[in-house]
């Protein structure tokens, strides 16, 4: 048997992808690739789209108020994707319930299942509590109607379903929806930010990782989610508005041939509104973001520590590129300029807010990938080819079209969760 | 506790009932904290036999060298053989994982290739180093393409043992 | 003085000489393994007499069923080559499996160097394994308690509950874990747990001719090993991580990391 398996070919997890350069350990490779990229990027997009839903329902900025029910509904479409790049990443995947089963809490990734679900549950309540008269309202009407065809009892049942039983849609129940929404949500910021904190946390505690570990890592973590994920609801809310636009213009959707639907000039002007004001937080929390980054680096090359000689290499060598034109450069620095020059319009924001998402992403490659591109024996390096082209299940899952997978879920559990929960609603049926 | 807003409350309740339920059902027994605590010993407790019933290949000198225990069957050549130089190396390395050789006596996989002898034998120029006192050859230009064991003797390597 | 501080410094000077007392009673090596009779496995490489042959990872692949052609293993070796024009050379071909059959280093990218005999400074090997370490920084972080520290000092994986996250070797500061290209799950060296509890050496113990791996119990006083490691001057790898390794290495360079 022994001889069996020596006669076999292997190619071991990692090495795919991975080219060793200089004295690297034996059993050196990049085990960490693509899908630990997506999984901070995936986890910040939602801990930001959820951060910014908060501002009107806490801070009451009554300005955010669509921008805010269309974010927590994308956050709550984002949510289980924010798992997907972990899932994919496992070598055990079908074990992955594990963690929920024997959390080892010492384990920064331990509590991830714990953590990950009581946010789930925070946003779901917070979207029951928002949609509760809409879901009410609807269950009536499918039940109120005659002669229901086989979809609308489906449909019947689910809803009848979501209101949990609560029919009571009174002003007063309605109010005290509201209050407890405030509540859910003021509990939610400092979840969403411990969810994405202790992500940058399961990489600032690796301390065989020089480049990695910094206290500095989870604070950094959050305020680029923050930034990622109000530029992308500030995007896909543009993207969505316009075809709304299109829709009220050629009659296309059912609300749009309502009497009272808002016409493409109304649609035009909120959308210009909210736009304005989100990219306005958007600009203090890329301030935050940068300030930390550019501190972090700045502190390694002043202290110049033992690790310092081979981080330098990486950082300004290496992948100087990387970081500091297609990161710094294209993701941070233009887009900044973008949006503060005077005269900022939707267009040129939206144009910007692709570049910051850019810009995130990138930061979390540079992290993930730049902190195993050197050997723990500080004497080599190691290179990262993103696999493209698949020729068997783990280049599939690890490589270009696993990442792809993962980026187009949430647009497409958008499309379905918004069957049932409409992020664009008229005034009544929500609050 | 009357208000509507608790249902969701209910919901997580049930679910993470659900799952504690699940967990009793799902989770070994044996899950517990060894005597180093939680942080560096929490496992699966049978894991520990499974590891130490693996079978052993490699054969059974206990703290003394494998020749005791070839000598058994073999004594009087592993006598002869192990006093000349290369008495310090292991039967086994050259001559294969004992396993069940003793039931099965075909079994025992010899290794005679040039590369098993360059793996001591190859002159590298590190004088700092205890392989300088080996006896050393250029691989490329020494004999190239014929097993060392055509002519050196591998249990009597000195010149005069030459074939 | 009062009663009552008389008194109490009565107490204290009590308290006080019982302490040493204690102390002697504690110290006398027997009585703490007689009170204490567990083991505590300790490796000790002695890289004076490494000639790199490799065998000792050839033993262990075979032993622990890990593929001949996988790029990974349980131990390695590792060459360190100095030139005289201050220049430092380190590689480990295939993790030392067939040893340094070639005066060539491996500088990765199918790339050699050879250097000239001349110029070669110092040049010696160093044979690698897990640390079984004190304070195991990879059991810490595994999040499903499927990496653990047993009693006696080892290591050890939970192939049937692990779930192949890789955050133990992100934790590891040596690079001893790998995933296993057949089981897909973590693997590490085990000190070769299944022959220490048959009272046998490990592997690569067995396999070395010159005597450069050795293993002993820690806690017994009077094993050889724990004499070398008490007595003469070791050292451990990057002890700045606060691990706690268990693998102790006589003649230890500074650029050994």
């Amino acid at each position: 048997m022994v001889e069996q398996i020596a006669q076999q070919a292997m190619i071991v997890h990692g090495e795919a992808w991975t080219i060793k350069e200089l004295f690297t350990l034996p059993n050196e490779y990049i085990y960490w690739s693509i899908q630990i990229v997506m999984y901070p990027f995936m986890t910040g997009l939602v801990a930001g789209a959820f951060v910014l839903s908060s501002l009107y329902h806490v801070f009451g900025i009554e300005k955010l108020k669509e921008i805010a029910r269309f974010s927590l509904v994308f956050s709550f479409a984002l949510l289980p994707v924010a798992m997907m790049p972990l899932m994919l990443h496992l070598q055990q995947p079908f074990r992955g319930i594990h963690v929920l089963m024997t959390p080892h809490f010492t384990s920064a990734i331990s509590a991830f299942g714990i953590v990950f679900l009581t946010y789930a549950a925070i946003v779901a309540t917070e979207i029951w509590l928002v949609y509760r008269k809409y879901f009410v309202e609807t269950a009536q009407g499918l039940m109120a109607m005659e002669n229901r065809s086989m979809i609308d009892n489906g449909r019947m049942m689910i809803f009848q379903a979501m209101t949990l039983g609560a029919w009571d849609i009174s002003p007063e129940a309605v109010e005290k929806d509201h209050k407890a929404c405030t509540i859910m949500a003021g509990i939610g910021i400092p979840v969403a930010c411990f969810l994405h904190g202790y992500a940058g946390f399961i990489f600032g505690s690796v301390k065989a990782n020089a480049l990695w570990m910094t206290p500095l890592m989870p604070v950094i973590f959050i305020c680029s989610a923050v930034v990622s994920g109000v530029a992308l609801c500030i995007l896909t809310y543009v993207i969505v508005q316009e075809i709304r636009k299109y829709m009220a213009r050629s009659k296309m959707a059912r609300w749009a041939t309502d009497t009272d639907a808002p016409n493409a000039e109304e649609l035009e002007a909120t959308k210009h509104t909210e736009v304005m004001i989100s990219s306005n937080y958007l600009l203090y929390f890329m301030i935050a973001a940068m300030t930390l980054e550019i501190l972090d680096l700045i502190f390694r090359g002043y202290t110049q520590v033992k690790s310092w000689d081979i981080l330098r290499e990486v950082i300004m060598e290496r992948d100087f590129t990387k970081i500091f034109i297609l990161q710094y450069g294209i993701g941070n620095v233009l887009p900044f300029i973008m949006m503060s020059l005077p005269g900022r319009t939707v267009r040129r924001t939206t144009v910007a807010c692709v570049l910051v998402l850019f810009g995130v992403f990138m930061m979390r490659y540079n992290v993930v990938i730049g902190g195993q591109a050197f050997s723990l024996s500080f004497s080599g390096f190691m290179d990262y080819h993103l696999p493209i082209i698949p020729h068997d299940l783990e280049t599939f899952k690890e490589g270009l079209f696993g990442a792809l997978t993962v980026i187009a879920t949430p647009f497409v559990l958008f499309y379905f969760i918004n069957m049932f929960i409409p992020a664009f609603l008229k005034e009544e049926s929500t609050h | 506790m009357k208000s509507h807003v608790w249902r969701p409350l209910y919901v997580v309740i049930a679910c993470v009932a659900a799952l504690l339920l699940f967990r009793f059902f799902y989770v070994p027994n044996d899950f517990g904290s060894g005597k180093r605590g939680f942080m560096y010993s929490y496992h699966r407790k049978s894991n520990e036999m499974e590891w130490k019933n693996q079978p052993a290949k490699y054969g059974t000198s206990g703290r003394e060298r494998m020749h005791e225990y070839c000598s058994a069957c073999h004594g009087a050549v592993v006598k002869v053989r192990t006093e000349k130089l290369h008495g310090i190396i292991p039967c086994e390395d050259c001559h294969g994982p004992v396993m069940n050789h003793p039931e099965n006596p075909e079994k025992l996989t010899i290794d005679r290739s040039r590369e098993l002898c360059l793996r001591c034998h190859t002159n590298l120029p590190y004088t700092t180093s205890e392989r300088h006192r080996i006896p050393g050859i250029n691989p490329k230009t020494h004999n190239t393409g014929v097993e060392c064991v055509k002519c050196h003797n591998p249990h009597n390597p000195s010149m005069e043992g030459m074939k | 003085m009062e009663r009552r501080e008389f008194l109490k410094k009565c107490i204290l000077v009590v308290a006080g000489a019982s302490v040493p007392v204690s102390a002697l009673t504690l110290i006398d090596p027997k009585k703490v393994l007689a009170a204490n009779p567990d083991i505590q496995w300790a490796f000790l490489v002695d890289t004076n007499k490494c000639v790199g042959c490799g065998f000792c990872v050839k033993a262990c692949k075979t032993e622990n069923d890990i593929p001949f052609e996988a790029n990974v293993s349980r131990t390695w070796v590792e060459r360190y080559v100095y030139t005289k024009d201050d220049k430092r050379y380190v590689d480990s071909p295939k993790a030392a499996l067939y040893g340094y059959i070639d005066s060539r280093i491996d500088l990765g990218r199918g790339e050699f160097k050879e250097i000239d005999p001349k110029n070669v400074g110092k040049a010696f090997f160093v044979p690698k394994l897990c640390n079984q370490c004190s304070s195991p920084a990879c059991t810490q972080v595994c999040p499903v308690g499927a990496t653990y520290k047993t009693d006696d000092g080892v290591v050890l994986v939970d192939r049937s509950w692990c779930i192949g996250c890789g955050y133990c070797i992100m934790a590891c500061p040596y690079g001893a874990r790998f995933f296993h290209p057949i089981a897909k799950v973590v693997d590490k060296c085990t000190f070769c747990y299944h022959r220490l509890s048959k009272g046998l050496d490990s592997a690569c113990v067995n396999a070395c001719p010159f005597g450069a791996r050795k293993m002993g119990n820690i806690h017994d006083p009077e094993d050889p090993i724990t004499k070398i490691i008490m007595n003469e001057r070791v050292g451990v790898l990057k002890d700045e991580f606060g691990t706690k390794p268990q693998a102790f290495y006589i003649g230890l360079a500074q650029e050994v990391r």
